[in-house]
């Protein structure tokens, strides 16, 4: 981990129409990184995710990615710059195989143009050779080469998850946003979400954000966890202080007395 | 040159309560079922028909019905006669795709089609000739000044005004109507809650048809040559109407169908009267790359 | 056989069957009638396949193709009158010497084409902010406009319409004797199958079946859905404008009515029919549609009953159309033999093998 900043959120208010969606939201993620946002349902985190991922401008704030301000680009221009995300529900594109799903996710580096598709240029040839190679080799460190001719509706969901977030590394993100990468996995599934997350961590160098649910994943993997409730930031710190934070205690369980 | 203001403002209302009492049917199926049935200008002008061929019958049987009282029963077997097409159409075409979750994209084409399918058996069934509404309201003109009026002007009008508070009542106010709106927020959610989907769908249909075919008839009092083509265009520049106004909203539906009815009668004071049909388009481009929601719409937006 | 020399067969085939044709037109064993069907089912190849791209491949709703067809349909015939035909109702004179015709037609075919792209602008950028309903009444106003401009302009006789593009044909068989508007057909049916084939099969391409499957997760995944869009629209409206030029010509009289919503139908019927997404589903349907309709001729205006229905009946039964999203040698393997293996979809370290 260094101290090198990958991603700072400075100040971020959103209002869809007359609702207030999010409340002075700070964020420093720093180079190598596992950061955690966590909060009740409805708290406003995937909203932060789809800020930074282009998909609304915010009404105030600053958002900085490697020191850029990339308020108001456009998603698929964010995800050029190399940040990576997913999404709570698979959002593979269902009728093209593993392999087309992992080819078609690295447009950014698309060298050529329409003209050279038709006359099928030596350019197209080696472009498309660079694309398919890229995509092999991905598959290949996943383990999920022998799966790269299947359709994705056909495998279970685990391996579409992994399929997932092999996609999300085909951009060659410096910064990957998990959104609630367990949802929907087993109890079993957990741990071996856990230390695949941990080898992605490893084996790219990446800084990972990410929002979650399951109590288990956040706390084994974050170094570092912030807790929003309604919008707002009510507690940030490590795994242990955040365990034994009072407002995130009351603002999971409410206030009522346990014996 | 104030008199021909005022006479151009009549038409353009007479004109615009047709464009508004298709616009309310348009309105009507889009609110509920978020669904444009292009087949209502289609319904329309076969209400038209339908309307002439009741007519037809009821002189050749009651030979002592004219006037108010052979309007009035034309209104009504009109009336029923249409909305049973409609509901019929509903049935047959768009309820078994409701009914397998197809792709709202499959109920729209199918609606197309049937509007080329009523246009075109029309045509096929009764060949090209143009027919002729007869007329079975005596004429009674006013004079207000140098402003004509007529008795049908004012019907058509005061119809128009008539059918948006029946409307606006039943939507509103009626438990009905409120079951219409629910259904347009979710329709999963809805018969969780006891409200018989197909039900109140199968009665929103039949409103729409008749109010389509309240406008059919007056339309061939108004302007009685008629044929077979004669619901596409109209039906189009309601549908105009309806979106400039904001689809789904039947205030928009209805403010929409004069504004249109005003627009036309002004670009054919001033310009060839072919050009009419090219700036509503246009008008209707304008506003759904601008302001796709019209007016009174608002935007529904999805979550990401 | 080697992987190499495959990619040769059905190109070869395609010629064959071109030479063939051309062969049997000039011995008069494939008389007029039957040339104008050939004819008639080329120009559908091209609006069915080309109204895919953007209502098969990206999912969107595309209703106003036929509009397209009208403009590359009268781009095309001003400039073939202007150019070859002499006593023309637009200028008089023909501006170029009857030899020119035989090399300029592909030219004026394929400006008429970039006249359509250019008008697709219309419907390609309001595109980026709407979809579904929405577009599809876009994409019918768009329609609209084109038709009534097109009823307005006193150049090209308004309603009355254009006439005299046969001229042009005449033309170009008095330099040398053939079926040219058969020949000019053929070939720009064979090229469009053919680029259609080459972009969607391209990583490029496929960034805009991503859009129909998903366009916020393409967008995520750094695809321009907003230059998809546009290539989509502004590729399958090209194409279609060319269709319109060389029903121009073979027709040798146009006029704005036969450009309305009924002939946006007939390419929405062959699409939906043939499956979207599948190539070689519209062209198979293109000459289905086109035979059935020479079939149903004797029953004139039942005729236009009969095309809805089939659509009708298509939506509620089948709606995937003929081939499904899947193109012929998935259906028949057996054809597999024909078509050169995709290296790429083949492992680096595998032999042999098919994809």
């Amino acid at each position: 981990m260094s101290d090198e900043t990958v991603l700072t959120i400075n100040h971020l208010t959103h209002k869809f129409g007359g609702l207030q969606a999010l409340t002075d939201i700070n964020v420093d993620l720093k180079k190598g990184e596992i950061a955690g946002l966590i909060g009740p349902n409805g708290a406003g985190k995937t909203t932060v995710f789809n800020l930074v991922s282009g998909f609304y401008v915010p009404t105030e704030g600053d958002i900085l990615f490697k020191g850029n301000r990339i308020n108001g680009l456009k998603p698929h221009v964010i995800a050029s710059m190399q940040i990576g995300r997913t999404f709570q529900n698979i959002r593979l594109w269902s009728d093209m195989t593993v392999l087309e799903n992992i080819c078609i996710s690295q447009q950014y580096r698309l060298g050529y143009n329409v003209a050279d598709a038709f006359f099928n240029t030596k350019r197209y040839k080696s472009e498309e050779k660079k694309i398919h190679d890229e995509a092999w080799a991905l598959l290949e460190k996943f383990n999920l080469a022998d799966k790269a001719l299947d359709y994705p509706r056909n495998l279970p969901y685990g391996v579409q998850r992994r399929v997932e977030i092999a996609r999300a590394l085909s951009l060659n993100p410096e910064l990957l946003m998990l959104d609630e990468p367990a949802a929907g996995l087993s109890t079993s599934d957990l741990s071996e979400l856990i230390s695949y997350i941990r080898w992605i961590h490893e084996t790219f160098g990446l800084t990972i954000w990410m929002i979650e649910h399951q109590m288990q994943v956040i706390m084994t993997l974050c170094d570092y966890i912030q807790v929003v409730n309604f919008g707002k930031e009510i507690a940030r710190g490590t795994p242990d202080e955040i365990q034994n934070d009072q407002n995130v205690i009351k603002a999971y369980l409410g206030n009522g007395e346990i014996d | 040159m104030l008199s021909y203001l005022v006479q151009n403002i009549f038409n353009a209302l007479q004109w615009g309560s047709f464009y508004s009492m298709i616009a309310l049917g348009y309105c009507l199926v889009y609110g509920v079922l978020r669904l444009i049935n292009f087949a209502h200008g289609d319904i329309f002008m076969t209400s038209c028909y339908i309307a002439f061929f009741v007519i037809a019958g009821l002189t050749a049987h009651f030979a002592g019905l004219t006037g108010i009282p052979l309007f009035v029963i034309t209104l009504v077997i009109t009336m029923a006669l249409t909305a049973l097409l409609g509901v019929g159409i509903e049935r047959v075409a768009y309820r078994p795709l409701r009914e397998k979750g197809a792709n709202r994209l499959y109920v729209v084409i199918t609606a197309l089609m049937i509007g080329f399918i009523l246009e075109n058996g029309n045509l096929a069934l009764l060949g090209a000739s143009s027919r002729r509404f007869p007329d079975i309201l005596p004429k009674i003109i006013w004079k207000l000044g140098p402003v004509t009026v007529t008795n049908l002007k004012l019907l058509v009008i005061i119809s128009a005004f008539v059918v948006f508070a029946v409307l606006q009542f039943i939507v509103q106010k009626t438990t009905l109507g409120m079951a219409m709106r629910a259904i347009s927020y979710d329709k999963f959610a809805i018969p969780l809650m006891g409200i018989p989907v197909n039900t109140v769908i199968t009665f929103t249909f039949a409103l729409g048809s008749a109010l389509a075919a309240i406008a059919g008839i007056l339309f061939g009092m108004s302007y009685p040559v008629m044929d077979p083509y004669m619901g596409m265009i109209i039906g189009w520049k309601a549908f105009i109407a309806a979106v400039v106004g904001g689809i789904g909203d039947i205030r928009g539906a209805f403010v929409g169908g004069f504004m249109l009815g005003i627009i036309e009668i002004l670009v054919t004071a001033f310009l060839p009267s072919s050009y009419k049909d090219l700036i509503s388009f246009v008008i209707l481009l304008v506003i759904l790359t601008l302001k796709p929601t019209g007016f009174f719409g608002v935007a529904r937006s999805t979550k990401i | 056989m080697k992987n190499k020399s495959k990619k040769f067969i059905v190109p070869a085939i395609t010629a064959a069957v071109m030479v063939l044709v051309v062969i049997l037109a000039q011995l008069d064993i494939l008389n007029n009638y039957y040339q104008t069907i050939l004819m008639t089912i080329c120009i559908n190849v091209i609006m069915s396949s080309s109204l895919n791209v953007v209502n098969g491949y990206m999912g969107e709703f595309s209703c106003g193709h036929g509009g397209f067809m009208a403009v590359g349909a009268y781009v095309s015939s001003v400039l073939s009158l202007v150019l070859f035909c002499p006593g023309n109702s637009i200028t008089g004179k023909a501006l170029l010497p009857p030899e020119s015709a035989m090399f300029l037609f592909p030219v004026v075919i394929l400006l008429g084409g970039a006249a359509s792209m250019v008008v697709s602008l219309l419907v390609a950028i309001p595109s980026f902010k709407t979809r579904d309903d929405y577009l599809a009444i876009v994409t019918i106003a768009t329609n609209f406009i084109i038709t009534t401009s097109l009823n307005n302009i006193g150049i090209v006789g308004e309603s009355r319409g254009l006439m005299g593009m046969k001229s042009t044909l005449s033309r170009m068989s008095g330099v040398i004797d053939l079926p040219w508007i058969l020949i000019w057909g053929m070939l720009f049916a064979a090229l469009t199958v053919y680029a259609i084939h080459r972009l969607m099969k391209s990583t490029l391409g496929q960034g805009i079946s991503a859009v129909r499957y998903d366009e916020i997760s393409a967008e995520i995944m750094s695809v321009n859905t907003n230059k998809m869009k546009l290539i989509a629209f502004t590729f399958s409206s090209g194409l279609a404008g060319v269709a319109g030029g060389l029903f121009a010509h073979m027709l040798g009289f146009i006029n704005p009515s036969s450009f309305g919503i009924m002939k946006s139908t007939e390419s929405l019927v062959m699409v939906y029919l043939g499956g979207m997404g599948s190539l070689s589903g519209s062209v198979l349907s293109a000459f289905i549609f086109t035979i059935l309709l020479e079939l149903l001729r004797p029953a004139q205006i039942f005729k236009w009953v009969i095309i809805p229905l089939m659509l009708i009946l298509i939506m509620q039964f089948r709606p995937e159309g003929i081939m499904g999203p899947r193109e012929l040698p998935q259906v028949f393997p057996k054809l597999r033999k024909l078509f050169p293996v995709n290296s790429d979809m083949v492992r680096k370290n595998q032999t042999g093998g098919e994809a």
